[in-house]
Formats: C-alpha cells, sequence, structure tokens
C-alpha cells in the first residue's frame, strides 16, 4: 500500500522541479519564447498554470516575455520567465528596468553553450558572468545555482522570496544536465513551503510613495489598481517615481539599489559544503560540475586526501565572506567550471595571493568529469 | 494653470511635475487634452486607467497624468502592457507610443500586439521624425524629407501605419490629426470601448524639429497642413481620386469584430480545470 509521502515522491526533470516550485511560491504569470533547453518549463506551465487560474502567454521574442513578465508583475502577479543563452542576452535591457524599477520577478536561465547560438543542446556555464554584469549601469545580481533536481525545485521557491522581498529580479541559473536530468524528488505539502509576499503599503495613498526611501532599502510595494496612482519609470527618479536630475536624488537612488542587496549578504549567500571541517583542499563548483566534484572529493577521501567541497547555492552576490572565512585553513582551492574561465576571477579576487588558485576548465560540450578533477586535485597537491 | 480647463486639471498631477518636457507649439499635449477628455466622457475612474508607454517626447505623457503610468523602455511599451492587461483584465489599459517607438524599434511587438488582440488601446503619436533624439528621420518620415540623419533626403519610404495594424489583424484601426481634436476625442473614446486591439494613429507636428529641417513653418502652420491634407473617410468617395493622391484619410478606418484574448484565455482556463 502507498502511503502519503510516497505518493509525493515522483521521477521529475530539473526543468519540470524548477516550473513546480514556481507554482508553489505562487507564480501566476509566464510570459516566454522557446528555446532549447529551457523549453519543457514553458510547457509545462503552458499546462499547469491555467489549472490553478494562472495565466501563460508566448511573446514574440524575450524582449516582449519579460517586458511582459514586469508589466503583470506591477500589477500585483507573481511573474517569471525562463530562456537559455540568446534569450537571456536578449533580455538584459529589461532585467536593468525592473531593477532600476524595483519590480520584482524570477528569470531562469538553463545555460547551454556559447558563445551566438553556440550549442543549443549541450552544457556549460557559460553565462556565469553576464548574469552578473550583463545590463548596462551599476547593477548588483542574485542568482541562484541548483546542481540538482531537489534544488531546482527550492531554490526557485527561493528565487520568488528573495524577489518579493527585495523588489528586484532574481536569477536562477540553471544548466542543460541539471534542466533535462531525472531524478526522485519529495515534492512537500504546500503547507510545509515558506512563502514571501511582497510588503503591502500600510499608508493612504496620499501618503505613499512606490520608491520611498527607508531604513531597510525595500519599499512597500503597492500595485496598479489599487488606488494608489504611482508612476514607474527606467529613468532615474526620485522616491515617488518622477524622473530627476537632482545630484542627491540620483545618489540616493543608486545607494538605496545597491545596499538592499549588499547589506542583505548574509541573508541572500547560501553556501553547501562537503568534507569542509578538516579540509586544507577545496574544489569550488556550481551547478552539475559540484555534483562531479562531490563524487572526486569522495575519491580523494578514500586516498585520506583531505579535500572538501564548496558549492555556492547563491553565485551572486558572490560568497566573499564565505571564501574569507575559510581561507586560513586551505592550501589549495581548484575552480571548476563550464567555460574557459569565469567564477576563478572572482575566486582570486577574494583570495588575493593569500592561497593557491588553480582553475580546471572544459567548454567542450562535455561535463567534466570526477576522475577529472580527482586528477587535478592529485597533480595541483 | 488657469488656462488649463477644469477637466484636464483633474487628471494632471499639477503639484507633482509641471512644467513638462514638451516644446512650446508642439502637438503631443494637444493629444494628452484629447485623451483627457475622452476619460473624462467615458466617466472612468483615474484608478482604473492604466497608462503605458514607451520612450520618447510623446511617451513622456503617463509621467504628466494621474493615473497608473508605467513608463518603460524605448520600443516595448506594448510589451509591457500585454503584462498588464492580462494580469489584471478590468484595468483599462491606454498605450502612448510614437512613430519610431512603435515602428522601428517596437515594429515587432506592434504587429503581433495587433494580431494577437489582446485589449489596449494604443495612441500612436505620428509626427514624422525622433523627435527626442533631435530630429532623425524615423519609419514614416516621407520620402525625400529632411532628418538630421537623412541630410539629403530620406530615401526609405514610409510605413502607412494604420494599413499595416490593419493587415497585421487589428480590428479597430483609426486616424485623426492634432488639428481636428474634437474628431480625436471622439476617436479615442471609440477606441476605448472597443473590445480588443485598437489603434489610434494621430497624425502630429514636431515643429522643433521636422517642421524647421523641412521649412514646414511655426506650429499654426503645421497644423493648417493637417486641416488641408487630412479628408474624413466619409467623404473619400466624393473625392477625385488624383486629388486624394497627397492626403490622408481620417475616422475610423476599420472595426470588425474579433475573440478577445483575455477572454479567450478564460475559456482556456476553464478547459484546463474541466479536464484536471
Ligand atoms: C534602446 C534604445 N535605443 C535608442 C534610444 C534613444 N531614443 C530615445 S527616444 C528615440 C526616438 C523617439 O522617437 P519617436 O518614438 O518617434 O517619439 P517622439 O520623440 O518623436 O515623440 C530614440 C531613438 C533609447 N532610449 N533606447
Ligand atoms: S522635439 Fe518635437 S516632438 Fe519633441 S516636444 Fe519638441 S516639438 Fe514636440
Amino acid at each position: 500500500m502507498r502511503t502519503a509521502t510516497d505518493q509525493k515522491e515522483r521521477l521529475l526533470q530539473g526543468n519540470q522541479a524548477c516550473a513546480e516550485g514556481a507554482l508553489a511560491s505562487g507564480a501566476r504569470l509566464f510570459a516566454g519564447y522557446p528555446i532549447t533547453p529551457s523549453t519543457e518549463i514553458a510547457e509545462f506551465l503552458a499546462r499547469q498554470l491555467p489549472k490553478v487560474g494562472g495565466k501563460f502567454i508566448q511573446m514574440e521574442d524575450e524582449i516582449a516575455s519579460i517586458a511582459a513578465v514586469i508589466g503583470a508583475s506591477v500589477t500585483g502577479l507573481k511573474s517569471m520567465t525562463a530562456t537559455s543563452g540568446p534569450g537571456f542576452s536578449l533580455m538584459q535591457e529589461h532585467i536593468g528596468y525592473a531593477y532600476m524599477a524595483e519590480v520584482p520577478c524570477v528569470i531562469v536561465d538553463v545555460q547551454r553553450g556559447g558563445p551566438s547560438t553556440g550549442l543549443p543542446t549541450k552544457v556549460a556555464q557559460s553565462d556565469t558572468m553576464q548574469v552578473r554584469w550583463g545590463t548596462h549601469g551599476d547593477y548588483y545580481a542574485i542568482a541562484l545555482a541548483p546542481s540538482s533536481v531537489e534544488e531546482c525545485f527550492e531554490l526557485t521557491i527561493r528565487a520568488f522570496n528573495l524577489s518579493e522581498k527585495y523588489r528586484t529580479p532574481v536569477i536562477v541559473l540553471m544548466d542543460e544536465v541539471v534542466g533535462h536530468m531525472r531524478e526522485k524528488i519529495k515534492l512537500p505539502d504546500p503547507g510545509e513551503i515558506k512563502v514571501i509576499n511582497r510588503m503591502k503599503p500600510t499608508v493612504p495613498p496620499e501618503w505613499y510613495q512606490h520608491f520611498e526611501i527607508n531604513p531597510h532599502f525595500v519599499s512597500p510595494m503597492a500595485s496598479f489598481g489599487e488606488g494608489y496612482r504611482f508612476n514607474i519609470t527606467g529613468l532615474t527618479h526620485n522616491p515617488e517615481g518622477f524622473p530627476t536630475d537632482r545630484p542627491e536624488v540620483i545618489r540616493e537612488k543608486l545607494d538605496k539599489l545597491k545596499n538592499k542587496i549588499c547589506h542583505n549578504v548574509s541573508d541572500i549567500v547560501q553556501v553547501r559544503e562537503e568534507f569542509m571541517e578538516d579540509a586544507n583542499v577545496a574544489v569550488f563548483a556550481y551547478g552539475i560540475v559540484a555534483r562531479a566534484a562531490g563524487q572526486a572529493i569522495r575519491m580523494a577521501r578514500e586516498k585520506r586526501m583531505r579535500v572538501g567541497l564548496i558549492q555556492p547555492l547563491t553565485i551572486w552576490p558572490f560568497p566573499d565572506e564565505y571564501i574569507e572565512r575559510i581561507l586560513e585553513q586551505l592550501d589549495l582551492i581548484i575552480v571548476a567550471e563550464l567555460n574557459q574561465g569565469q567564477l576563478i576571477g572572482e575566486v582570486m579576487r577574494v583570495v588575493r595571493g593569500k592561497t593557491r588558485v588553480r582553475g580546471l576548465f572544459r567548454y567542450d560540450s562535455e561535463l567534466i568529469t570526477p576522475d577529472q578533477i580527482f586528477d587535478k586535485i592529485r597533480e595541483e597537491k | 494653470m488657469e488656462l488649463i480647463p477644469k477637466v484636464t486639471h483633474h487628471y494632471l498631477r499639477t503639484k507633482k511635475k509641471f512644467p513638462n518636457v514638451w516644446c512650446a507649439g508642439c502637438g503631443i499635449g494637444i493629444v494628452m487634452g484629447a485623451i483627457i477628455r475622452a476619460i473624462d466622457k467615458l466617466k472612468l475612474s483615474r484608478d482604473e486607467v492604466v497608462m503605458v508607454s514607451g520612450i520618447g517626447c510623446s511617451s513622456r505623457m503617463p509621467v504628466y497624468v494621474d493615473f497608473n503610468t508605467l513608463h518603460t523602455t524605448h520600443g516595448r511599451p506594448l510589451a509591457f502592457a500585454t503584462g498588464v492587461k492580462l494580469a489584471k483584465p478590468s484595468l483599462k489599459v491606454i498605450v502612448i507610443t510614437g512613430d519610431g517607438d512603435a515602428l522601428a524599434i517596437g515594429g515587432n511587438h506592434f504587429i503581433h500586439a495587433c494580431r494577437r488582440n489582446i485589449d489596449l488601446t494604443c495612441i500612436l503619436v505620428n509626427n514624422q521624425t525622433y523627435g527626442m533624439t533631435g530630429g532623425q528621420f524615423s519609419p514614416s518620415t516621407p520620402f525625400m524629407k529632411i532628418g538630421t540623419t537623412a541630410p539629403y533626403g530620406n530615401r526609405e519610404r514610409a510605413f502607412d501605419i494604420s494599413k499595416l495594424a490593419i493587415a497585421s489583424g487589428a480590428p479597430f484601426v483609426a486616424r485623426g490629426t492634432a488639428y481636428h481634436v474634437v474628431q480625436l476625442e471622439k476617436l479615442v473614446e471609440q477606441a476605448t470601448l472597443k473590445k480588443g486591439f485598437s489603434l489610434v494613429e494621430v497624425i502630429s507636428h514636431c515643429p522643433t524639429l521636422y517642421g524647421r529641417l523641412n521649412k514646414e513653418g511655426d506650429a499654426v502652420e503645421m497644423l493648417k497642413w493637417q486641416r488641408g491634407h487630412a479628408i474624413p473617410i466619409s467623404a473619400a468617395g466624393k473625392v477625385p481620386p488624383e486629388k486624394l493622391r497627397d492626403k490622408f484619410l481620417t475616422g475610423v478606418l476599420w472595426d470588425i469584430e474579433f475573440p478577445e484574448y483575455c477572454e479567450e484565455y478564460d475559456k482556456v482556463i476553464a478547459e484546463a480545470q474541466r479536464r484536471d
């Protein structure tokens, strides 16, 4: 006989788990444009969203997709889109808009090989830096990176929660393998899931400022049609939302945007570690590479090597504090990534020459194997 | 402010955002007045109106009016507005855009909004130029007219905007001018009432750049040009074809019925829930 818990255990694809996570967070609008390897998210939500009274729309391109997502979010719906590298490039202007206009929304980037059309069906981590720096202007990104089907589900919920809490776009940075692989996952009951919703104003409309400056850096958010009648613009604006050219108001706005991320790093950043207690060597890897690294570390441990895994679940903001803290015990950090070396620059920035940092890069469309990582550990140690 | 009639005043964010960015004599303010009067006539509450715009002189309009306002990015207001409408179909969503905004950078969104037939009212201020960036030629600048990036005359053909909208599937298409304000007000009213995507193309004028570059005179001269070149569609049959050649038609050019997207999506929801 099957118990209630057994029933909840399902074999899901990463992309589907991401979509399930979105539904569980209360996402009620998806706007997107098909692109491999993310399309299953759109297909799944086209079927599921109307069942819960939500809406799916296929737009004419990715620029329009994220525009519709922003429009729906300011009108009160939790909204998202999903894409891959080429579509993500097209979204950059509007990611900046969502950041500037402080609009919560979630963008899933299931990475494939680049540059350009690149390798549509192959795995890569080639957008690691685009996520951080893609849009123009000073910008502080939040990006979460799952390595398993379960993490796809959990981190999508977390992405919605962070975006609602901080009124900012949040990116879920997946990759082709994480998106397409199937694993067993136990979906929690809706009651067990912590869902955060944007803070609503408590003041009457006459006092309301859509971009209020306050000590928490996050302003309560009314939606269109609720009687508040405010202005939203991508032009640099004052707390009321009107374009400004006053230097002190400009500085205040840009500081607010920066501070709401930078003053909350400890809330936003999560790092998963394995065997780090006594490690003097660490492998630093995110996404699917962290899975191979986990295997490699167990191989090393069998040979009595003190190796551990650092897996940033939040890659932006970068886990500076964690690395600074762990640095003293380490003789070597190996950064493994599916590109020509993007995150290694960040690790070196934090390490500042205090420990050896070595890279293991693969960008030929194949995964980094546990053996490759293990060999690298032996070679560098 | 005494010069602004009471009705208009009621819908302006006077305390917050005046004076405005528009040049003296510009047609955009006239268009704004017509939209406000149409909304007033329809007795829409300010809370239920959302005005969405792109980037350009015309797209600055939402900043000044006391509705829910969304000033977006260059060319994309129809895509933002699609999300707004889908999220809350009870809202009246009016999109303000320019000829550059809607037809160059936003051309793809424009034809797809027409085709998708989501209930948006699009007011396109066609001043035949890129006003905000300094008078470059736009997709609606006539052949051989001067722009700052067409100093020897524009060698491209202009879009016939209304025809483009009709061909793209828009069920309601009208054309008015900044000169014919009473008619414009009515067209905006009809467009707002229309269930489905509606376009009002407004032939307007930019005396500061287009007018000066093309030696078309001041604002008054340009308004007179509009008066002399607009032929009401109802009268078109009576005008000999050779006299129509350099003119344009005004009024409701196209009005058909087609299922509206949000209403169709409600059926999708009902169907999905029935099968579940
Ligand atoms: C992506 C992008 N490209 C270019 C611009 C610069 N730009 C601002 S307004 C504008 C043209 C506006 O012309 P139109 O839509 O006809 O409006 P008008 O100013 O004439 O009312 C351009 C090219 C921009 N803001 N964004
Ligand atoms: S530049 Fe032209 S379109 Fe812009 S406000 Fe001045 S007159 Fe109007």
